[in-house]
């Protein structure tokens, strides 16, 4: 096979334009440094007319928005989901883990659900409360410079709260609730259950002028054409090629860090998706944001007579304490919103007005981490799936089901936006036996090795989900609603979904003071090789019950700036 | 971004045409798509390869002359006309049943058996075909299958209820995807707007209302336009 090779030294090769890569660009090229910027995907631009979603409607789609070819649907914005045709990945017995890939400029940022909240003080430390898991080498304190900044640097609307372990920030107002929040709000106070203006990263007020304002179509997943919701294709990368710093490989899937005699890294090869041709790339550092597992492949793929168990593997804890965001959920139906008056626009911004932060202690429960709760409801634009078994619903109101003809226009209008759902997310201990490693047969389309998942809940998580559907009946009683389906038993793990189905995967470069047990310090730089960086979530300890891209962000900011003051000392 | 940049940002020999088209694209303000570039993505923003699957998929035949006849009459006897929006059938949904079953493959068995169990009803019952049936006698096995059998009394007609269930299902999601339905069904949105919060009048049908608490906490529009700025305590100043 030919090996393309290209003689430019750059000073930062950058795997992965996501929230991570994305930052990383941004910082490295505005301190002047030369980089490369490669993504597995093509590119991708939220306002490029020929592969916008945003605003279509449902008829536009033949198959009405259905989710045939995307996961989550016709009109969400992301290019890859649980399968990537040719990139496969395999589970071990006995573990049925899911892990999403978006192939494309932005990756995942360019979907997600915009929730971003700050990782709070326990949060690095919750050892020394329970004495589960790892602290972090870092504090609360220490990162919080830096969620500064990107909240003002981002934009993210939410509210002062002054709650201890959801610190507050540099926030956009909220969102008015909708009338099903109301709702929620309501039960909820009477239950005992906090709630407050959720926190996600939509400009309801303008940032800077480089960006537009929020117009409310409640479509973020389909990634905003003005820009108004954060993707790192928009806010960062694109920004940062008009800087001239930054040369960008799109289609081409890094396969290992190449490194010297010395154990240093010297550049990367990849494969050209289009020619499916081998290159190599030099450069005097690698910043790998390619996604937890995607980096912990890399490193595994890495292998050399310095690095004999793969880059950065020394410790054999490379792939170790993958962890994803536990989550349960479940729907009701609110029978004081039937025949609701439709006649105004509550799309509101993409996803939840409000949301419930973990509320209670744990050491008064069976279970040792907590959870948050988001909210669902109100009138969506109908899309494949509407109307399925509506006329049913009659059957907890006392109607009758079935039937055909006006009847059916009368049902579905009356039970439109009558309806409530949550899910449950929580954190999950992060356990040395959930791990990824390389298949050791099984190869993608470009003779890579590919991950195997080996992945078990505990009680801990069990225990969480049964609690957070006790929880989901209580609330839905509380706002006066019936629940839909039965509770989910010990049979079915109470609910808790898949390992890899709330797509937080977190922790397998976990950071640390010991080079025996962790596989970066506390500056997401490796023990093995002091010019290689993470700047995605594999340098997480633990998860929190947070989303975990603010923090992927505040960390891949303060990495990076480490990084321009090792170049600038000529370290690397 | 300048077309001549975005050709300088990527290295030649390395990069697809794709990639080149959608950046150049991507970097001018609001440029219309050529006529050959709206058809490429099949007008819903699709990659090559889902266009390529569409295009694959409206060729294949599935259903026949005969079952799109009979879903035809079915789709009309779930949603006739009313006194205010079209049929079914008005709202093309046989079209978009014929489509369906042939991207949701799980969907063919279903609908093809459902059908040949209708027609063989109506054969024991009538000596024809459903679509050669009159309305009366068409009428008397829907009102047959049309309710769910709770008690299970009936239990040889339970594949017809099960079936007119999925007719069902399909008619009222085919409907409501199309304009006639959505605005049928009453629902405003999916425009641009400003949100600022539940009229009155419908608050007053609710035993809900904003606390003056919350509200502090929300967005005041006339001043969405004017640029944050925060003190050092991260109180918003504008």
């Amino acid at each position: 096979m030919q090996i393309i090779k290209n003689d430019q030294v750059y000073d930062a090769i950058i795997v992965g334009s996501g929230a991570g890569g994305g930052m990383a660009t941004k910082i490295l090229s505005e301190a002047g440094m030369r980089v490369a910027l490669i993504e597995a995907g093509p590119f991708f631009d939220p306002k490029d007319p020929t592969t916008a979603t945003q605003m279509k409607w449902p008829w536009e789609s033949p198959r009405r928005g259905a989710s045939t070819t995307r996961a989550f649907g016709d009109f969400d914005m992301s290019w890859g989901d649980w399968k990537v045709d040719g990139e496969p990945y395999t589970n071990t017995e006995g573990t049925d883990f899911k892990w999403w890939r978006a192939r494309m400029l932005g990756g995942r940022t360019n979907h997600w659900g915009r929730i971003s909240l700050r990782f709070g003080p326990k949060d690095f430390k919750h050892k020394d409360v329970d004495g589960l898991g790892e602290n972090w080498p870092i504090s609360y304190d220490d990162l919080k410079p830096y969620y500064d900044r990107l909240d003002k640097m981002v934009g993210v609307f939410g509210s002062k709260e002054r709650r201890y372990n959801d610190p507050d920030g540099f926030f956009l107002p909220a969102p008015k609730p909708r009338l099903h929040e109301l709702y929620y709000i309501k039960g909820a106070r009477k239950l005992g259950v906090d709630v407050i203006p959720a926190r996600l990263s939509i400009l309801t007020k303008k940032l800077n002028n480089d960006r537009g304002v929020c117009f409310y179509c409640s479509q973020c997943n389909r990634s905003c054409n003005v820009y108004a919701d954060f993707s790192s294709s928009s806010v960062f990368v694109i920004p940062a090629l008009n800087g001239g710093q930054v040369d960008l490989y799109v289609n081409s899937m890094v396969k290992n860090v190449t490194t010297d005699e010395n154990g240093r890294a010297t550049g990367v090869s990849f494969i050209n998706k289009e020619d499916r041709k081998e290159y190599k790339l030099k450069a005097r550092s690698v910043v790998l944001g390619a996604s937890a597992c995607s980096t912990a492949r890399i490193l595994l793929n890495s292998k050399s007579s310095q690095h004999p168990n793969g880059l950065g593997n020394s410790s054999d804890m490379v792939g170790r304490y993958l962890h994803d965001s536990t989550g349960a959920s479940r729907s009701g139906l609110i029978p004081a919103l039937m025949d609701r008056q439709l006649d105004y626009n509550e799309d509101g911004v993409g996803g939840m007005h409000v949301y419930s932060p973990w509320w209670l202690d744990n050491k008064k429960l069976d279970f040792p981490r907590g959870y948050h709760i988001e909210v669902w409801g109100g009138l969506g634009t109908p899309a494949y799936g509407f109307g399925f078994d509506t006329t049913h619903l009659n059957d907890l109101v006392g109607g009758v089901s079935g039937g055909y003809g006006d009847k059916l226009r009368t049902d579905v209008r009356k039970f439109f936006g009558a309806m409530i759902g949550f899910g449950g997310r929580g954190e999950a201990i992060a356990r040395y036996d959930n791990r990824c490693e390389l298949d050791p047969t099984v190869v993608d389309q470009f003779g890579i090795p590919v991950l195997r998942f080996t992945y078990k809940w505990s009680d801990y998580e069990r225990l969480q989900a049964k609690h957070m559907h006790d929880t989901f009946e209580e609330l839905i009683d509380a706002m006066g609603g019936i629940a839909l389906g039965s509770k989910p038993g010990k049979d079915q793990e109470y609910g808790l979904h898949k390992p890899g189905e709330i797509i937080h995967e977190v922790g397998t470069t976990r950071m640390g003071d010991d080079p025996r047990t962790s596989v970066t310090n506390k500056y997401c730089q490796l023990h093995d090789a002091d010019n290689v960086f993470v700047v995605d979530a594999g340098p997480f300890v633990s998860q929190a019950d947070k989303n975990c891209t603010w923090t992927i962000m505040a960390l891949a900011m303060r990495t990076s700036e480490y990084i321009v003051e090792q170049y600038k000392k000529r370290n690397i | 971004m300048k077309r001549r940049d975005t050709l300088k940002t990527i290295i030649a020999g390395t990069i697809g045409g794709v990639a080149l088209g959608t950046s150049a694209a991507g970097c001018e303000p609001a440029a219309n798509p050529t006529t050959e570039e709206t058809q490429a993505t099949g007008l819903y923003g699709r990659t090559p390869d889902e266009l390529a699957r569409d295009k694959k998929i409206m060729a294949e035949e599935y259903l026949n002359a005969h079952e799109l006849a009979t879903i035809t009459v079915l789709c009309d006897i779930i949603l006739p006309a009313s006194a205010t929006a079209g049929s079914a059938s008005d709202a093309k949904v046989p079209e978009f049943i014929d489509f369906i079953v042939k991207d949701i493959p799980s969907h063919k068995l279903p609908i093809r058996g459902g059908l040949m169990w209708l027609d063989g009803e109506t054969i024991r019952r009538f000596d024809k075909a459903f679509t050669e049936a009159s309305s009366t006698e068409r009428m008397a096995i829907v009102e047959d299958i049309a309710y769910p059998d709770k008690n299970n009394q009936r239990p040889e007609l339970a594949p017809g209820i099960a079936f007119f269930n999925y007719m069902r299902n399909l008619t009222l999601t085919g409907y409501y995807t199309t304009q006639m339905g959505i605005e049928d069904l009453g629902y405003t949105g999916n425009f641009a707007n400003t949100w600022d919060g539940v009229p009155e009048e419908v608050l007053a049908k609710h035993d809900v209302d904003y606390d003056p608490e919350w509200l502090a906490k929300c967005v005041d529009q006339s001043k969405r336009l004017d640029i944050a700025e925060w003190d050092d305590d991260g109180n918003l100043l504008t």
